[in-house]
């Protein structure tokens, strides 16, 4: 394949510099390219395809028909990532993830940093992810956010900026396990030559960290799912294939003095630690949403009494709002005395008055997001918006500004993608998961989400994204052959 | 193991056999008709009968002929029990309980659903052979099976799905034997004909027993093929076989290694078993071969409900959410 057709086009490619030379750590692949035909390209993209509708590889999206399948994309281009660019990450996120550690559990309990007015009161107090059932709380072993996805991506600068912490229910981890599985026959003899780090220890890892978080010698762990119609339900019930603990939904738990059971052929029997993929406010009908259908009566008793232990800790939320996200530079500050690794993107809040003056003034230029969606549903992008858009933002900010905040139009980094055109660059943003056990932990893989649609920035796989395989390679300072 | 995934892998072995089942009702069906003397027609009324689900396919088609009983039991999912609703069951179940199964299991079995669902939207067979199709679906149940008993471990859930395989197969072979019941013949005179003796062979056809009935039998006797396919001790597809084995499931399940019975669903397959074991095969006849079958599948529901009961039921609060199969 002729690779010299690929444009980067002005922005930031993580394959080629703008005058068209291969970066280093991409030079072993691009051989392979070349070598390679668009038919081939073709054969192997058609493979990838079908094999991801084989393992029942699916998820159902949101607003759909229940029980629609559908599988998300993935692309067979590879994105690398370098030693060191990915050293640089993985010191920045640990250091961002200790902090807002420290930070939510500071928020249910002596509440400092609001009495230093490092953050202002009724932003959190005020929030409703801020849940008062938590206060006083302290979560076994004190660890709130035990895992992590968060979303970063990359400027022209060709520098990584935090977009959003993710510090909830973060899915897509299985997309990331299973993708390299099917790259990895794409490509056979290329990961040993490239000298690519693993991630398939991942549940290994995670089931560690689970029993880590219990008190007992040999804890009872299950995953707690919503169920087959929720969008994630393939990346649970692989979860508790690939770690051997029980899927649970809520139908099978029931509480008795402050324990919670699993509903048995053999009675009932004892669980100590759940992976929950439910969200806070549905966990227990008692304590939260009384509607709750998902959820287990009782649970956060049991829960509060330190008879069950859940990942992550109920009251994550509060330091997920993306209004909270302007403040945690200064939170990093605030509590480990040390600056930022990974930058902010820069974020005007809408409920400050300055702020929102220049948000209405400059709104053709910058992102809007609502400050409690998620999947890039209730988001504007100014610059590719309508007139009308415009003007129903505004009014919409006008009408309840704390709901908002701004951005500036980041240019997402591109990669190369395989596309019915051959090989163009399609922008991407990277979602590296962390576990945070005995230590912090950043696995050496990620989600990458690609927009597929051409010049589209939306990744979203609810909204026309696609995955590709994340590759980490190996350095000097780490075991095994370096490169 | 939970009770709702006790259940799913019971429901999931008892929904790969009725298709299977299904297969193989209507491939026989069809070899029948190839041997029949010319003046006389094929007959699809039996099969509906044979299955019980005779209202439904009344409610929906007016006549017994080839294209609506060959649609109504293969791709109708208006019809519960057709091969493609038990196929769609079948991998609803194993959907849920996916962590359960091991990767092989899960992806055939997913092939075998797009299998039919592909089929099913294209049109009915017209002068096209299925037989091509039904052969297909035994065949890839039949590597599940052997897929899983070469990998499944023997703990509580192969028991499960055993237990529901069993339950279904000796419901299934019942209802075979009763499909000779409702073949009529033009006459009483027939009976002891080659027409006859077609029909009963073609019974054997069904459940792979031909060769094996030839060796331990000899004779085409209808008593004889009656008491092969109900009460005989060997072979795994008779009535008794599977009742017997279904009940050594359970008493695995139950750690029971004496005799007796540890809870009700043993007592009722017990019952089951032993009443086979001690029936010769006249006295089935002078019940009434179909009232004699009619029974013994009240009974087989009978062994359903007490598992149900027994290792299903959710207690306490959720009853209500915890919603039967059939």
């Amino acid at each position: 394949m002729d690779t010299n057709l690929y444009q980067p086009k002005g922005f930031y490619d993580e394959m080629f510099t703008n005058e068209g030379e291969c970066r280093s750590h991409y030079c072993d692949f691009l051989k392979i390219l070349k070598k390679t035909s668009s038919k081939k390209m073709q054969h192997l993209q058609h493979s990838a395809n079908k094999t991801q509708v084989a393992m029942g590889m699916t998820f159902n999206v949101y607003h759909d028909n229940q029980g629609v399948e559908k599988i998300l994309h993935l692309d067979i281009v590879p994105r690398i990532i370098d030693h060191a660019e990915w050293k640089h990450l993985e010191a920045g996120l640990k250091q961002r993830i200790y902090a807002l550690n420290l930070f939510i559990h500071d928020m249910y309990n002596d509440q400092k940093a609001l009495k230093d007015k490092i953050i202002q009161e009724d932003l959190i107090l005020g929030s409703k992810d801020y849940l008062k059932a938590c206060q006083g709380l302290t979560p076994p072993k004190g660890i709130w956010c035990h895992i992590t996805g968060t979303d970063l991506v990359k400027d022209k600068d060709g520098e990584y900026y935090i977009l959003e912490d993710n510090l909830r229910c973060p899915s897509g981890v299985s997309y990331m396990l299973e993708s390299r599985e099917i790259i990895k026959r794409a490509y056979p003899d290329l990961f040993n030559k490239l000298g690519v780090m693993p991630v398939s220890d991942y549940p290994a890892k995670l089931l560690k960290m689970l029993q880590f978080i219990s008190n007992k010698e040999k804890p009872v762990v299950g995953v707690l799912t919503p169920g087959i119609y929720n969008s994630a339900y393939f990346e649970h019930s692989y979860l508790a294939l690939q770690m051997g603990v029980e899927l649970v939904s809520g139908i099978d738990l029931i509480t008795k003095g402050k324990k919670v059971y699993m509903q048995t052929t053999k009675g009932l029997q004892q669980i100590d630690v759940l992976y929950r993929r439910i969200d806070d406010t549905f966990l227990d009908p008692l304590t939260f949403n009384p509607h709750s259908m998902l959820g287990i009566p009782g649970i956060f008793e049991a829960y509060k009494a330190g008879n069950i232990a859940m990942a992550n800790a109920p009251g994550t939320g509060v330091a997920d709002d993306k209004a909270v996200y302007a403040y945690v530079p200064r939170l990093i500050k605030y509590y480990l005395g040390e600056e930022p690794i990974l930058k902010n993107v820069p974020t005007y809040l809408c409920r400050e008055e300055k702020d929102r003056q220049y948000v209405l003034d400059h709104i053709e230029e910058l992102v809007v997001k609502e400050t409690n969606a998620a999947g890039g549903y209730g988001m504007l992008i100014g610059p590719k918006s309508t007139k009308e858009e415009h003007a129903k933002f505004r009014q919409l900010i006008k009408d309840n500004p704390t709901n908002y905040i701004a951005q500036p139009t980041l240019s997402l980094s591109t990669v190369p993608t395989w596309t019915d055109e051959g090989l163009e660059p399609r922008h991407v943003d990277l979602r590296p998961y962390i576990l945070y056990g005995e230590t912090i932990e950043v696995i050496p893989g990620a989600l990458t989400r690609v927009a597929l649609k051409k010049g589209s920035l939306v990744v979203n796989s609810s909204q026309g994204g696609g995955s590709k395989d994340t590759w980490v390679l190996y350095g000097d300072d780490t075991n095994g052959q370096s490169h | 193991m939970l009770s709702r995934v006790a259940n799913s892998i019971y429901w999931l072995g008892r929904y790969l056999e009725r298709a299977e089942n299904y297969a193989r009702f209507l491939d026989v069906n069809f070899n029948l008709m190839l041997d029949l003397p010319q003046d006389l027609k094929a007959q699809w009324e039996p099969l509906i009968f044979a299955t019980g689900d005779q209202d439904l396919f009344a409610k929906k088609y007016s006549e017994f002929d080839r294209r609506s009983v060959i649609h109504f039991l293969t791709f109708d999912l208006d019809n519960p029990n057709s091969i493609f609703s038990s196929v769609s069951f079948a991998r609803e179940n194993a959907r849920v309980i996916r962590e359960n199964l091991t990767k092989e299991t899960w992806e055939y079995l997913n092939e075998l659903y797009h299998f039919v669902k592909k089929r099913a939207e294209k049109k009915d067979f017209g002068k096209e052979d299925p037989r091509v199709f039904f052969e297909s679906i035994k065949n890839q149940i039949l590597l599940l099976y052997g897929l899983a008993d070469s990998t499944v471990a023997r703990t509580e859930g192969w028991h499960f799905r055993q237990l529901g395989m069993y339950l279904e197969r000796a419901d299934k072979t019942s209802r075979m034997v009763d499909v000779k019941y409702h073949m009529l013949l033009p006459s009483p005179n027939w009976v002891g004909t080659p027409l006859d003796f077609l029909h009963w062979t073609a019974l054997l056809k069904s459940v792979t027993a031909f060769n094996t009935y030839r060796r331990l039998y000899g004779n085409i006797e209808p008593s004889a093929v009656v008491e092969f396919l109900l009460l005989n001790k060997y072979f795994p597809r008779s009535v008794f076989f599977c009742i017997k084995e279904a009940e050594r499931c359970l008493h695995n399940i139950s750690g029971n290694r004496d005799t007796g019975f540890h809870n009700s669903a043993e007592k009722s397959v017990g019952e089951l078993r032993s009443k086979l074991e001690f029936t010769d095969v006249e006295e089935i006849i002078q019940v009434g071969l179909h009232e004699y079958i009619d029974q013994l599948q009240v009974k087989i529901n009978q062994i359903s409900d007490r598992i149900n009961d027994n290792f299903f039921q959710i207690k306490d609060n959720f009853s209500h959410q915890n919603s039967a199969q059939e």
